[in-house]
């Protein structure tokens, strides 16, 4: 029987079951528990949005509330996890990684090359990524290219409830940092999801629907947006190949290139800023590796190259919609109706 | 027998003068073998203020971490990183504690609780604070410390931390090694309060302020803080006076000190002939055995420089290994 939970219920099972399983797993972060020290009661927030809320009755004093200071905090996570702990750290909106940005680029992921591979640093941050909240320029972006960009990094951006908990448990067990970008507006997404523990292996991408005429390839929120492209599109004939990256580093460069051998067309949707992009990423790559296979150029779904407007008219413009989708395959099909 | 006026046995004296030594030699031979271009890259040298790295080491074991600088060779000595292996790294050999791969600025040994010589001015406080939750949580009463100057003590991640350890009482020691000079700028131009103690006060942090060239006065503080911390007295902040008698890095000219600084400093101020003069006046030790040691040390160094020009480079397949543990 289905089973169906939230994104954020997803995220807050997986938190639960592994600090069950290993002691060594600890969360830190603002308000992940909310009300320290405050006369009123105690786990009165579980994070700004509700994500972590009850796990402080389960786990006591393995959640710590954290001043607001993310690089003390962030870093003291990744000192941790190179002192044999597995931090779990909250950055809230990955959008405040400029006030810590060093801890992470400079110190986490580079320590174990840095040190001749003696180092291992088990740290996940977690961090609400993405527009549609009304949340205006500096809580909203999708920075995953720039973590993506850094060697020592891997990079998860689940798309769904039954992945979040999956990418998470992997996350927690990995021994490199990662950073675990959480769409703030599929928290409330609900899928079937087990209640026992399961890992998805990163560098796995996943079909979520198979198709013939054209590769769409999304992660995050741009899933559910090029699924509904397809829908319309199955309606004029073309068949669209649908592909979850679901881990932007490491990144499965096999499943897309071989869809594309199939269909011969790519559009790649991306939430993020258009240049130097996970969009110009995969279509590079895909330019170099199948360009025998390609039928007509790649098309790009992204961002404008601007901040994340405020005003709901201008925010819904900002993120690549359905409807973008549909029309960028029709650029790869030509201005005939439907695919060879 | 004559009376032992030191708090350390004769034994521990002579091991300390060593580790002086041993930082010496190996920033006095760096600056020789960095001139003849055969070492890659930058070289901060630590020579002047070895009495800081050793006095406080003298109290640490392979449980306690550090976090140290760009500056970070006489800590890694005085925490036990291997003098050899030190040399390969700053070579940028395949035998060096990295394996080449980090060079003077990365050196780390976590065996030994070195968390890593660090390009990143104030960057090792935030992480010393995970090292002391992590041994706070283990319950191993192990303790961290992190080592800045007296510019880095000037960024947000050292005030950042020092009021996350006051508050979750971590077993953190934040040492300030104050040598006057934040690469040219002096403290005096960019530090506003006169003593970094005063910061320590405005985080609720005990501080104490010594003469950084003094051991004797390094050992006994450090001894005390370190101690309470250990007990779950919580953190505090220790400023060394210092002296740094090379310039910023290898090549600084040092035009922006004053005329005849370093010959005053080292005539004056040099934590070894301090040391050597209160231990042998006391009759514990003789210029002869300082004399042994200071021949055991040079046979050292030369040794490790040598082993080192002579190692091999990393192979061309070293470049893209260690990026992860898996990918």
């Amino acid at each position: 029987m289905a089973r169906m939970i939230s994104y954020k219920q997803a995220i807050n099972e997986a938190l639960d079951l592994e600090m069950r399983r290993d002691p060594t797993v600890i969360l830190l972060g603002e308000d992940i528990v909310g009300g320290a020290g405050a006369p009123g009661e105690m786990d009165a927030w579980g994070g700004v949005l509700g994500v972590t809320k009850g796990l402080h009755a389960k786990h006591g004093n393995r959640l710590m509330d954290t001043p607001l200071s993310e690089s003390a905090y962030i870093g003291a996570a990744i000192g941790a996890a190179a002192c044999g702990m597995r931090p779990v750290a909250e950055l809230m909106f990955l959008d405040f990684m400029g006030v810590c940005f060093d801890q992470i680029f400079n110190q986490a992921a580079k320590f174990k090359y840095m040190f001749g591979g003696k180092a291992k640093t088990p740290v996940v941050i977690r961090a609400m990524v993405g527009a549609g909240f009304r949340a205006a320029a500096q809580h909203s972006q999708m920075l995953t290219p720039l973590f993506t960009h850094i060697p020592g990094l891997k990079v998860v951006c689940p798309s769904n409830a039954y992945d979040a908990k999956g990418l998470l448990i992997q996350a927690i067990r990995d021994d490199d940092p990662v950073i675990f970008c959480e769409h703030k507006a599929l928290y409330g997404s609900e899928a079937d999801v087990p209640e026992e523990s399961y890992a998805i292996p990163f560098g796995e991408a996943n079909i979520v629907r198979d198709g013939k005429d054209v590769t769409l390839v999304g992660y995050g929120l741009t899933v559910p947006r090029a699924l509904a492209a397809a829908d319309t599109l199955a309606r004029s004939g073309i068949s669209a190949e649908v592909i979850d990256l679901r881990t932007l580093s490491p990144i499965d460069w096999d499943t897309v290139i071989e869809s594309v051998e199939n269909t011969g067309r790519l559009v790649v949707i991306d939430e993020a800023n258009p240049r130097c992009s996970l969009a110009t990423d995969v279509a590079a790559y895909v330019a170099q590796h199948a360009f025998g296979a390609l039928k007509a150029a790649p098309q790009m779904v992204t961002a404008p190259h601007t901040p994340v407007p405020f005003s709901p008219a201008l925010e819904d413009l900002y993120i690549p919609s359905a409807e973008a989708i549909v029309a960028a395959v029709h650029k790869t099909t030509g201005p005939v109706k439907s695919a060879a | 027998m004559t009376n032992n006026p030191f708090p350390l046995s004769r034994d521990d004296l002579l091991t300390a003068y060593r580790t002086m030594r041993t930082i010496r030699d190996f920033e006095e031979r760096l600056h020789v073998e960095f001139a003849k271009g055969d070492i890659p890259g930058f070289v901060h040298l630590y020579a002047g203020e070895e009495a800081c790295a050793t006095g406080i080491m003298m109290h640490l074991t392979d449980i306690d971490r550090i976090a140290s600088t760009h500056r970070g060779h006489g800590h890694c000595i005085a925490k036990g990183v291997d003098v050899h292996e030190m040399m390969g790294e700053i070579y940028g050999k395949a035998t060096g504690c990295c394996r080449g791969k980090g060079g003077s600025m990365h050196i780390a040994d976590l065996s030994k609780g070195m968390m890593g010589a660090n390009g990143i001015l104030g960057a090792g406080a935030p992480l010393i604070c995970g090292a002391g939750l992590a041994a706070k949580f283990r319950g191993d009463g192990g303790v961290g410390l992190t080592f800045f100057g007296d510019g880095a003590a000037n960024q947000g991640t050292v005030l950042e931390s020092m009021n996350l350890a006051a508050i979750w009482n971590l077993p953190v020691i934040f040492v300030v090694e104050n040598n006057g000079y934040a690469e040219s700028t002096s403290v005096e131009y960019a530090t506003a309060v006169d003593s970094y103690v005063d910061r320590a006060a405005g985080f609720g942090l005990p501080g104490v302020t010594v003469d950084g060239t003094d051991f004797f006065a390094v050992y006994e503080a450090a001894g005390e803080i370190i101690k309470r911390a250990r007990e779950g007295g919580g953190p505090a902040l220790l400023e060394c006076k210092t002296v740094r008698f090379f310039g910023h890095f290898e090549g600084d000219a040092q035009t922006y000190k004053a005329k005849g600084e370093n010959e005053h400093n080292r005539a004056h101020r040099d934590c070894l002939k301090l040391f050597g003069a209160r231990v042998t006046a006391a009759g514990i030790v003789a210029d002869a055995d300082l004399a042994l040691i200071d021949r055991e040390v040079a046979a050292l160094i030369d040794d490790a420089v040598e082993t080192a020009k002579g190692a091999p480079l990393p192979g061309p397949r070293e470049l893209t290994t260690d990026v992860y543990v898996s990918y």
